[in-house]
């Protein structure tokens, strides 16, 4: 019997909540890593027993997990207890290095800081996870500060893909608010050369040789604190996202603006058209319908909130310019929560679920495409991610 | 015999309860460092946790005490008290109280 798995990441531990087909009857696990932020978990689409989670603290640090059943146990992958008091250890784990060395890597360059001065990379954390399309060992992970980390043994060893941090425009890569984070990793599924990455506050880039070289692909995008149409890198995307079927097109959630790419990124134009906001952080597709999309407005850059009160998730029907306000079951008066960049996803049944989780700690779930919605649970800690695995 | 008290976190992480018991080997001497690097060949998953995979230094928000007394800026090779040598008194890894 099919069903779905929904993965949860908060402030304060995972959750993983599984349901049935009809994805009414939920149950839920958790927390994991209690106490932890986890700022994803993510399945691995070649074995979706196979999870990755990335479980941080600003205490002790980045801890990567391993689960090979499901999310019914974890383990640090290369950092299992040695079985003696005197036996080495097995292997590394959790270590993200950036590679400097002269053979491989490039120079520990630095960044634009929030006061305008050059700061040196440092590595803080570990934003997101995407796992192969057909390699349940291979990984990638995208980190604070900005750069994209790769494991081919399951999470044991991390090797960075240094051609992406040291882009000659490194230097004027920026902050957000939330640090400088690889916040979004996308691959395509029908180039296995071909990836997209997105950086907050550089932009977006493209690689056509497997991560070893990058390609800024911002043209069309306009921010307010770029006074130059044409900037090349600078501006705070905040997520984009894809259709396996066509993955040439790609949509993207900017700081403000939606904007739509119909030539692999290298342009764009907005499509945010009837939006009552176009401020926001999440986008996605819907699973069957690559015109389908989905944001979830926010009032605005000083305000992270959704306006009115009301929680509304948009759905175009048509690739952007024309949206609906999707409200049936979400609350319309006195709610105050976001919903961060990587707390949306899209399930594979028929109709497509769409899921999402709040600041507020609820995850939503619509069994129907967005015309209705419930929530899975109400009090989690604060939804950092989700992400969905359909099951068979 | 060292004894390590581990803040919970860390002791969830590792997979252990109460105090961790480790054995610096003979002659050489009982260090911030060596409990460190045996606690770390002990249980790996703790590398990176309390100092930093490469240079070592400390995690901004740990520290550590034994005996009444702060160590948290003695020098990592620097000779823990005579009583966290033999096992007397328990090498404390305290978490800052901060955060929410």
């Amino acid at each position: 019997m099919s069903g779905v798995r929904v993965l949860v990441g908060t402030r304060k531990g995972a959750f993983i909540l599984t349901g049935d087909g009809k994805r009414k009857q939920w149950n839920v696990s958790g927390p994991h890593f209690a106490g932890w932020e986890i700022y994803h978990m993510k399945g691995s689409p070649a074995d979706p027993n196979r999870l990755y989670a990335s479980q941080t603290s600003g205490w002790f640090g980045q801890i990567i997990q391993r689960s090979c059943d499901g999310g019914k146990t974890w383990e640090t992958p290369g950092g299992g207890m040695t079985k003696t008091p005197d036996g080495m250890p097995a292997g590394e784990s959790n270590k993200f290095v950036y590679d400097a060395s002269p053979e491989t890597g490039k120079p520990l360059t630095t960044h634009q800081w929030y006061d305008g001065t050059q700061h040196p990379w440092e590595f803080k954390r570990v934003w997101h996870l995407e796992p192969s399309l057909t390699d349940p060992d291979a990984v990638y992970a995208g980190v604070e500060d900005a750069g994209l980390f790769r494991s081919s043994d399951g999470g044991q060893t991390w090797q960075e893909l240094p051609g992406l941090r040291g882009h000659g425009t490194g230097p004027k890569w920026q902050p957000g608010a939330g640090g400088m984070c690889l916040h979004t990793v996308l691959l395509d599924p029908k180039n296995a050369k071909r990836m997209y990455v997105a950086i907050s506050a550089a932009g977006a880039f493209r690689s056509d040789d497997g991560g070893a070289s990058w390609k800024p692909i911002n043209q069309g995008l306009h921010s307010q604190y770029i006074p130059d149409p044409k900037a090349e890198v600078g501006h705070c995307v905040h997520r984009i996202a894809l259709h396996r079927s066509r993955p040439n097109v790609l949509f993207m959630q900017k700081h403000w603006d939606v904007m739509r790419s119909d030539d692999a990124g290298d342009s764009w134009r907005e499509v945010s058209g009837n939006l009552p906001t176009d401020f926001g952080f999440v986008i996605d597709v819907h699973a069957h319908e690559p015109e389908t999309i989905y944001v979830v407005p926010i009032k605005s850059d000083s305000e992270h909130y959704v306006p009115d009160g009301k929680l509304r998730v948009y759905r175009s029907r048509k690739g952007g310019n024309e949206w609906e306000a999707l409200t049936k079951g979400l609350p319309q008066q006195d709610c105050y929560v976001n919903v961060l960049r990587d707390a949306m996803a899209v399930d594979s049944l028929e109709p497509c679920g769409v899921y999402f989780g709040t600041t507020g700690g609820q995850v939503y779930a619509s069994a129907d495409a967005g015309d209705n919605w419930a929530p899975i649970v109400r009090d989690l800690p604060a939804v950092l991610s989700v992400e969905v695995q359909t099951l068979a | 015999m060292i004894r390590v008290v581990l803040p919970p976190h860390l002791r969830a992480l590792a997979r252990v309860k109460g105090e961790v018991t480790l054995d610096i080997p003979k002659g050489g001497p009982v260090t911030r460092g060596a409990v460190l690097d045996a606690l770390e060949a002990r249980y790996p998953m703790l590398r990176g946790t309390i100092r930093d995979h490469v240079t070592e230094r400390r995690r901004p928000f740990l520290r550590f005490f034994a005996c009444e007394r702060d160590l948290t800026h003695e020098p990592p090779d620097a000779a823990l008290p005579d009583a966290v040598a033999s096992g007397a008194e328990p090498f404390l890894v305290i978490g800052a109280i901060a955060g929410g």
